[in-house]
């Protein structure tokens, strides 16, 4: 355990919080040293969002103690937080998208007599903030026209000024690429430099290693573990999120691979849309689980969506077995028997203000027909078998889907495409924000469902979630599919490989 | 200057080209059409329109919407007359309304932002409650007599070629101008497309959003007025049924003039083209002669449904919306 000293940036001491229904945080201590990358490690639920609000002042705790560079401190908004040196950047990037970069950067920042704004002074506010972080971004571009990476670094330009001494990031690199990660950490690296305590939330592990000295591990809203990232081997750190091992779960999923024998249920032949994707043929078996991998922006999550009618392909045709062409609409891939979860759960995949059980019949209720009501009694009694069956994390089946953690959004996500019963199952990052215990729930339903006969496609940036859960992997590059491998042949390598384009 | 390039001012650009093509066509088809005079009442007989749809532009780039603006002006336009007949002189009855104005708005965005009700409904609530109010105050058209009514309608620019610049478009245009220095250059202007562009985030990032939600009503609520003071003393008197559906009009203005119902995207100096064109469309149809007024309507109807096609082009074709 660390010692309280001086150096240390931010120290919380026996931090309570609980929400109707759940102890979301119980006596947990948070030490935060000077100028250190601190990992903050949990599932999705474990209190780690928590945590962060109580410190920055978005939530008020229950008990405990939080002191600032050694002072005891009490903040009532996070405005207060910021004005004590703490920033925050959420893990969705919230920003205002149709306003310019300038305007991101300084909203709420600027203003002199009357509230009138010297845009002079905001433009030479805003270039040192991106210089700052070394940055160069054309500050009258809306934001919005911008890479989601670009967007983040804004958002972290944004957070930080000269008094910051504690940025916390939650999530920041759940929508970067490899590339664009490694610009962050360089400029975590240089911040940590300057002096500044950095908390960074992720759930890539590999990260952690990366860039972060210590670590602290949440589960179930109490502390399990904390010390030096170098001296936690990944065993160790596996071991204290979810208390199993997932090597055990996915080398036992590399084990059981198939080859395909199933009846083909769905069969593309050259499907795609100009700009978004070239013509491919692929087809998905009953009881086979296909991988689609690629880099971001390769095509992967539009895959999907042609197959499932969501973006109407410009050629070719999709086949059902036994139903002849579809594709026409998701209602019309609905009816003939197939289910896509989006990626975009927060946009795409649910109906926020909707509770647990009508998210997930909702759905099944478009299949039925509008005239053909679901009766209460029966959306219950499904509701309730899903939320067992996946293991959802919710009080009950009428909690508002908004208030539940990513993980278990994704899993309602999941329910609602299972309970309109479906042949093929399309499934686009099905693990994306999901904290490791999740991910391998996930990997092991997925089997499941394939051993019952449903031809299954998964997108994934994963790779190792690729290998270990496909018996054919498909691979995209530069929006074209470039080849299928299957059986013994998916190995990481050779999929490394083919995105990357060695094999000519 | 890659600013003046920027995307997000094509819709704008587009205003103000369709405005210049109307006016060439009006031009190269009616004689003593294509002048500043034609111009000059244009902009007199839309001023109070305008006004109004300045205020509007506020409410609508919140991503709101204001629907008591006519029964404002109606309110405003018996006030002013029936407190001429009790001898008021018209300055302290238009700042009396001025503040009856912002103060009403004000109250509706405080209502909207605090019981988190839908503006639609509140606004709708308004535009009864006002409409009701005229009648209580007067059921005949009164006319306004004192000396300072007709002072105000001698006060006059001359502009070249027999052209005018009456006192109401002398208000409007200085109206205008205020209002284009609150949304581009205060905190309060920012933080409007702020809300209006990611309500959530604009909480996240400091924006205070009730102080802007009632500011934002209140500022409707005082160019409401003062488009009902201008018509007022345009028309020399007050008519209880006056600025009747004018709210969509100005709504109307709001649109052609660039600005996305969706909020946190448009130019309040839009709305100024966006109305012109509105007037412009009748002026043309008078001007023939042989149309009836229905063709307003009708050619309105027509222009507006192909401006919002042509937004969501653009829109989609070069990123400018809110989408990411």
């Amino acid at each position: 355990m660390q010692k309280e000293t001086p150096q240390s940036a931010v120290t919380m001491r026996g931090i309570r919080k609980a929400f109707p229904g759940v102890q979301a945080l119980d006596d947990v201590d948070f030490d935060l040293g000077a100028s250190e990358i601190h990992a903050l490690l949990g599932e999705n639920g474990a209190g780690k969002s928590t945590l962060i609000k109580v410190l920055t002042g978005a939530l008020a705790r229950d008990g405990g103690e939080i002191a600032l560079q050694g002072q005891p401190v009490e903040f009532a908004s996070t405005g207060e937080a910021q004005a004590a040196g703490i920033s925050t950047v959420y893990q969705e990037v919230n920003l205002i998208p149709a306003m310019s970069v300038l305007q991101n950067l300084t909203l709420g920042k600027t203003g002199g007599r009357f509230g009138v704004i010297s845009w002079r002074r905001a433009r030479a506010q805003a270039q040192e903030k991106l210089d700052r972080l070394g940055l160069k971004v054309d500050l009258d571009r809306a934001l919005g026209s911008h890479s989601v990476a670009v967007q983040q670094m804004v958002a972290i330009a944004r957070a930080l000024d000269a008094e910051t001494r504690v940025l916390v990031l939650d999530e920041p690199t759940a929508s970067l690429d490899a590339q664009e990660t490694s610009a962050l950490f360089e400029v975590m690296r240089s911040l940590k430099e300057r002096g500044i305590s950095i908390v960074f939330i992720t759930h890539f592990l590999d990260q952690v290693y990366e860039i972060s000295d210590r670590l602290t591990v949440l589960r179930n809203g109490r502390k399990v573990g904390s010390g030096r990232t170098a001296e936690t081997g990944r065993q160790e750190l596996i071991a204290m999120m979810i208390g199993r091992e997932l090597g055990e779960v996915e080398a036992a999923f590399a084990g059981e691979r198939r080859a395909a024998e199933g009846e083909p249920v769905l069969t593309a032949r050259n499907v795609g849309r100009k700009r978004l994707l070239q013509p491919f043929d692929l087809e998905l078996r009953a009881g086979e689980a296909v991988g689609l991998s690629g880099l971001l922006g390769s095509g992967r999550t539009e895959m999907t969506k042609l197959l499932f009618g969501a973006i109407r392909p410009d050629s070719g045709t999709l086949e059902m077995r036994g139903k002849g062409r579809v594709g026409a609409s998701p209602g019309a891939s609905l009816e003939a028997g197939m289910a896509l979860c989006p990626e975009d759960r927060k946009a795409e995949g649910l109906v926020g203000e909707l509770s647990v059980r009508e998210n997930i019949v909702l759905s099944m209720q478009a299949k039925r027909g509008w005239l053909n009501r679901v009766s209460r009694a029966e959306q219950e009694k499904i509701a309730d078998e899903m939320i067992r069956a996946l293991a959802i994390a919710t009080p009950d089946a009428e909690k508002p889907v908004r208030q539940l953690s990513g993980g278990n959004q994704q899993k309602v996500v999941l329910a609602r495409a299972l309970a309109s019963q479906p042949r093929i199952l399309l499934l686009d990052e099905p693990t994306r924000g999901i904290d490791v215990g999740a991910h391998a729930e996930i990997l092991v339903l997925i089997r499941k469902l394939c051993a019952e006969g449903l031809a299954l496609l998964v997108a994934s940036s994963e790779i190792d979630e690729v290998v270990s859960s496909s018996d054919r992997v498909v691979v995209l590059r530069d929006r074209r599919k470039i080849g299928e491998i299957s059986g013994g042949e998916i190995t990481r390598d050779n999929i490394v490989t083919m995105i990357a384009g060695n094999d000519g | 200057m890659s600013a003046l390039l920027n995307k997000k001012y094509l819709p704008f650009y587009a205003t103000v080209l369709v405005f210049v093509a109307i006016f060439l066509i009006g031009g190269a088809t009616y004689r003593n059409f294509l002048s500043m005079r034609v111009l000059g009442n244009i902009l007199a007989d839309n001023s109070f329109i305008i006004i109004a749809a300045t205020g509007a532009t506020f409410v609508i780039l919140s991503g709101g919407i204001d629907l008591s603006i006519g029964s404002m002006i109606g309110f405003v336009g018996v006030s002013v007359a029936v407190l001429d007949s009790l001898g008021w002189d018209p300055l302290s009855s238009a700042i009396l309304m001025l503040i009856f104005g912002f103060a009403f708005g004000a109250f509706q965005g405080w209502v909207i932002d605090s019981l988190d009700i839908q503006p639609f409904i509140i606004t709708l609530a308004g535009l009864f409650l006002l409409r009701g109010l005229c009648f209580m105050v007067t059921v005949n058209a009164v006319p306004i007599t004192h000396e300072w009514a007709d002072l105000y309608s001698d006060i006059r620019i001359r502009l070249p070629g027999k052209g005018l610049l009456r006192s109401s478009a002398m208000v409007m245009l200085a109206s205008l101008a205020v209002a284009i220095f609150i949304a581009h250059f205060t905190r309060f202007g920012t933080n409007v497309y702020a809300i209006g562009g990611d309500r959530e985030s604009a909480r996240l990032m400091g924006v205070n959003i009730r102080r802007t939600t009632v500011m934002v009503y209140a500022v409707a609520g005082f160019y409401s007025a003062l488009a009902g003071v201008v018509y007022a003393l345009y028309t020399k008197s007050g008519y209880p049924l006056a600025g009747n559906t004018l709210e969509l009009s100005a709504i109307a203005s709001v649109v052609l003039g660039g600005t996305l119902l969706t909020g946190g995207v448009g130019m309040v100096a839009g709305t100024l083209f966006g109305g012109m064109i509105l007037g412009l469309i009748s002026t043309l149809i008078i001007f023939n002669g042989s149309l009836n007024s229905a063709w307003i309507l009708i050619s309105s109807g027509v222009l507006l449904f192909g401006f919002i096609v042509l937004h969501r082009f653009l829109v989609s074709s070069f990123d400018i919306g809110n989408g990411r």
